[in-house]
Parts: C-alpha cells; structure tokens; sequence
C-alpha cells in the first residue's frame, strides 16, 4: 500500500523486497525455498517489532505524518453507518479543513467533527492541508450545539499542523474562534470523546479537542506548537526540530504520563497507515467504550468532571 | 510644559549608556522623553500617543484606587517538570525572569477598587519570558475567577503575552482549556468578565482569555493576534498590510468593543463595570461597601481624576 518510505523502515522495505524477489524466482524456477522464505518473513516481522518498539519521537511524528496515514474521512467511513455532512457556519463560509456532521455509529446517534487533510496535491490545496478558518471552527461548534440539542453524544478527530495562519483567518478572528469553542466546549452537556489521530498541534487542534476523554492513537503527536515552530523560536533555527520535539515530549506516551490524554490506542504494526480497517475497527471499540461509560452520567455531572479534568492540569510550587 | 520642552532641547544624551536613565526615546517618532514625564502620563507619547509597555505595577497604580492591590496567590511559582532545555535551560530562564522582575510569574491576581467597586483584577507581566502562559498563569486565572465567583465579584484581566509557554509542552496548550472551563463558569453564574488587551498579545492567551471577555477594550496600537506577523509573513510569502493585527485592525473587523487610551481606561471600566453590576450589586454580600457608599466614593473620585488630566495637559 505505502510506496513512501519512512527513514527508519528502510531495513524492513529492503528486507521484504529481498523475499518478494526470492518468492517470484522459486516461483519461476519452481525452486523449493519455503523454509528460507518463512524464515526471512519470521525475520522481517521482528525487525518491524523491534523497530517500532523503539522510534523516538521524532519518528513517530514521522509516522503521524506518513502521506498515506488514514485521515478523518477514511475513519468515519470506516466507523459511522450512516454520516450526513454539514457544511458552513452560516456566517462567512465553508472550511473544508474541518468535517462535521451527524451519523450513526452502531446504533448510537452522535456527531463527528474532524480536521481533513488531502490526499492528491488538489486534495491538499482544497483541504488547506488540513489548517482550518474561523469559519470551521465555528462550523464545529454549530454542528457541537446541535448535538447538544438532541442529547447525542460528540466525537471529535484531531488531525492538524495548526489552525492557519494567514490574513484572511486574523481579519475573521481565528483567536476568538478557537476561544470561543473552548469556553463552550467546556460547558456542553453531552458527552465528548477525542481522538488524536495525527497531527495535534496547538490551538487549532484544542479548538475542536476539549472532551471528557482524550486519546490518542499510538504514533501521533500532540503539543503546544509544531517541533520546527519551537524550534525557531527557542534555538532560532528550524532544523533543530527533532530535539524540540524531544524537549516538548509530544507523544501518546509522554501525554499519558502527564496526565494530558487518557489513554494511547495500539496501532496496527508499521503504523495505522498499513491497515486502515483495522485502525478504524481498534478505533471504533475505544469511542464505543468511552462513550458507554460517559453516558451513565448526568449532563451536570459530566460538565463538572470535564472542569475537573482541566483544573487538575498544570504543575507548580506553593 | 514649557519648562520641559526647553530641558529637552537643551540636554543632549552624551553618551548611549546615560539614556535609559533619565530619558527614554520614543521609537514610533523618536520624541526623546524624561522619563518622569512619560510616567506622568501614564507611560504614553505627549507627541504621538504611543503606549509604552508598561508592567503590573504600572497598572496597578493607573487602574486602582489608591494604587492598592491585595494579591493573593503571588508565591505560586513555575517547576521545569519536562527539563526543558533549549539554547538556555527552562530552569535557568525561570531564575532570570524571578530576579528581572521580581516577580514569580508572568501574573499577578489580587483584590482592588476601581472609584470603589471592588474587584478581582489580574495583570500579566509580558517582561516575565514574554508573558508566557504555563502552569502557573493558568491555575492563577482559574483561581481568580474562583475568587470572583464566591465572592461576587467582576473579573479583570489585563494582557500582555507572546502566548503559551513552550518550555511547559502540552501542559501549557492545557491552560487555555483550563482558563477558558472557569470563565464560562463565571459567565454562567453571571458575573462580568471584562478583558483589558494590551501590547502585545497573541496566541494562546488571544485563542482563550483574552478574547472572551463579556467587554473586551484594547490599548491603542497594541498587537493583537492569533498567529505572530513573522509567521503569517512566512506562510503566506507576502508583506503584510500596514495597522495588521493593531488593536485598530482589531475594532475595524469586530473582535474589540474599543480601544481606549490608557488614561482613559479606568472610567471606561468603571462605566462598564456600573452596568453590569446595577443588577448583580445587590448579590455582592462579601463586598465592604454597600451601593451607597460604592457611589459616594465615585463621586469623590470623579472630579478627582479629572483634575489629574487637566494637570497632565498643561
Ligand atoms: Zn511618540
């Protein structure tokens, strides 16, 4: 499926060529080399395991930024039953950097909103790569409020470098957009569940990723600024990415260890860009749990808990 | 005036390093004030009305009466519990920034009166590491508007930050969830929130607090923004318009109620203030003063304030 090649996995994508090709001569040759081969492909399996037991965090966000990652609609398609998309915000415009709709996962009627990066080049220009407008922010939390009304519960896919930065967005308010959401967010009486499924970076991944349970899936990143925006500020000099991203601590991991997100979701092996069914499937069991749990709770209730939640993040002396 | 017009003329700095001493200069159009002077008028141009950045205590004295300040929470102070280390260590910029300013963080929160309306009022320190928001800026505010939720009382913010403390990871993205929950509380309870934007401020702090206040008023020219200009330049390869992102950019499009000059702000809070509490005053138990009082001192302070600006404009 992948033809793009992260850094890292060259050893394997050597390794698996090499069996493909001795598989094609004792094929063609009709050579009896099953034992080689089973044992070259017992080989390649580890070396994936072993070398993605260890990727740093660098690597990951390599992982969390593969071309050939699933994005939002390649999960909602995977998960929901039924999806009616909705688009603007009924004040300036549509964001197609930002999904959002009303479906059925299951039996569970609920609302999805995602970031949507783009696949080909016109794909890419068309979803901005995936950097929202105060127009979808504000789409978002129109298409929250709905939700809100009818008691269904919210699903929220966080996949973005960061809200744009651009003219246009500072002349509609990208800064009011995003908090306006957090402020409502924080108080809507449904449950929310969000899902890093890439990219989190910053306030354009926050304005739509306040919830009541936040996962992330197991190779992607979540912080406060972009490695090389850190980078360029605090070493004056982008390349310095890679130790910014070290320094940050931006993975699924390191958030669980500070209490950020709540659980880190297993990725099929290599990545969820090698098996999206099975990405989606494993995804699918994480929101149907979390949201069995949340909907024991009155919506008070949940509004407390997810204040809570925040207040309890931060670290400092007294 | 006269006096100092001529003083002006006649003292030449001699040398770079007497400068900051006694004489500042104004960039936008190189007025070379006494800085005497400058703090007279509230830190701004008597040519071109530039606002200087100011500090806490600077505000603090312009904005309260009585330039008296109750702060509480003022010994919360930052940890480095990521080992952040860039060029500098986060620890290292942490010790800096205490023994620059003198302060634990880039916020201070306490009690004051404004022509006798109490209030929580919260004022950020943008020479404490760029007024970052981490940890400690965050459960300040929450505590804040916790204050101002018991005992009734409006919340004030007055901003100046680069934005989120990168140095804090994603802990610091957290604090504008965790600033933003306790608003929305307060909101919900009815109290007023009025966000006071000062140069410059920008991203994490614009993309929460800053921008949800119920009365949001801007400093004249102040830089008031989501993404900084270098960045937008970057991205989208171009030059940027003349006044982009300036606090007048910002009324233009809608996203301030006004820009008031600095020695003008403390009235326009009062005006907003008078109107939000007519109808939650009577809620204010915990509150020294009753109504009576609260517009007996205003009516002292009035006048008052209005002989200072005559002063001033000799
Ligand atoms: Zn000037």
């Amino acid at each position: 499926m992948s033809e793009y090649t992260l850094e890292f996995e060259k050893p394997i994508v050597e390794l698996e060529r090499k069996i493909r090709e001795m598989r094609e001569y004792s094929q063609s040759e009709n050579v009896e080399i099953a034992d080689e081969l089973k044992t070259l492909e017992q080989k390649a399996e580890k070396l994936r395991k072993d070398i993605y037991s260890k990727l740093t965090r660098w690597q990951r966000l390599q992982v969390a930024r593969h071309p050939q990652r699933p994005y939002s609609r390649d999960y909602i398609e995977r998960i929901a039953d039924s999806f009616v998309e909705m688009h603007g915000d009924r004040a300036f415009g549509d964001d197609p950097a930002i999904i959002a709709g009303i479906g059925k996962v299951g039996d569970r009627k609920v609302a999805i909103i995602g970031h949507q990066k783009g696949r080909t080049t016109k794909q890419k220009l068309h979803r901005n790569f995936g950097m929202p407008h105060p127009e979808g922010y504000r789409k978002a939390l129109r298409v929250m409020k709905l939700a809100e009304k009818f008691k269904r519960p919210i699903i929220c896919l966080l996949d973005t470098p960061g809200a744009f930065p651009g003219i246009g967005a500072e002349e509609r308010g990208q800064a009011e957009a995003i908090a306006r959401n957090l402020f409502e967010m924080t108080r809507l009486r449904v449950p929310i569940v969000v899902i890093v499924i890439g990219e989190g970076a910053s306030g354009g991944a926050l304005g739509i990723g306040i919830g009541d349970r936040v996962l992330m899936m197991e190779n992607t990143w979540y912080s406060v600024i972009s490695p090389e925006g850190c980078a360029a500020i605090l070493w004056r000099d982008s390349t310095k990415a890679e130790q910014a991203a070290e320094a940050m601590k931006v993975t699924a991991h390191d958030l669980l260890e500070l209490g950020v997100v709540d659980k880190a979701i297993t990725e099929p092996l290599g990545g969820a860009h090698h098996n999206y069914d099975e990405s989606a499937r494993v995804l699918k069991e994480h929101i149907i749990a979390e949201l069995d749990e949340l909907q024991t709770l009155e919506p008070e209730q949940l509004v407390e808990a997810r204040m809570e939640k925040y207040d309890a993040m931060g670290f400092f002396n007294e | 005036m006269s006096w100092f017009k001529r003083a002006t003329k006649g003292i030449k700095p001699q040398t770079k390093k007497e400068m900051p001493e006694l004489w500042l200069k104004c960039e936008p159009c190189g007025e070379i004030i006494y800085k005497k002077k400058l703090e007279e008028n509230s830190h701004v141009c008597n040519k071109c009305g530039f606002h200087f950045r100011i500090q806490s205590a600077d505000y603090i004295r312009y904005l309260l009466d009585d330039g008296q300040f109750d702060e509480f929470n003022a010994n919360i102070s930052s940890v480095d519990f990521l080992k952040f280390k860039a060029t500098k260590k986060y620890s290292d910029q942490l010790k800096a920034a205490v023994k620059k300013t003198g302060h634990n963080d880039a916020i201070r929160t306490g009690f004051g009166k404004m022509f006798g309306h109490e209030v929580v009022m919260s004022i950020m320190d943008f020479s404490f590491i760029g007024g970052s928001m981490g940890s400690v800026v965050g459960e300040k505010i929450a505590r804040a508007a916790d204050e101002a939720l018991n005992r009734k009382l409006p919340l004030i913010i007055i901003s100046a930050s680069g934005g989120a403390r990168m140095m804090e990871g994603a802990i610091s993205l957290m604090q504008l969830a965790k600033t933003s929950a306790r608003l929305a509380k307060l909101s919900e309870n009815g109290l007023p929130f009025i966000s006071i934007v000062t140069d410059p401020t920008t991203g994490g702090v614009t993309a929460s607090y800053a921008m949800l206040g119920d009365v949001i008023l801007a400093e004249p020219g102040a830089l008031i923004g989501f993404a900084g200009p270098r960045v937008i330049k970057q991205t989208i390869g171009q030059d940027l318009p003349d006044g982009f992102q300036r606090a007048e950019f910002q009324l233009k499009h809608g996203f301030v109620d006004a820009v008031v000059p600095r020695d003008e702000m403390k009235e326009k809070i009062r005006d907003v203030l008078e109107f939000c509490s007519d109808g939650a005053q009577s809620s204010l138990p915990n509150g020294e003063l009753s109504n009576e009082e609260v517009e007996k001192l205003a009516a002292i302070d009035l006048p008052l304030a209005g002989d200072l600006d005559q002063e001033q404009s000799n």
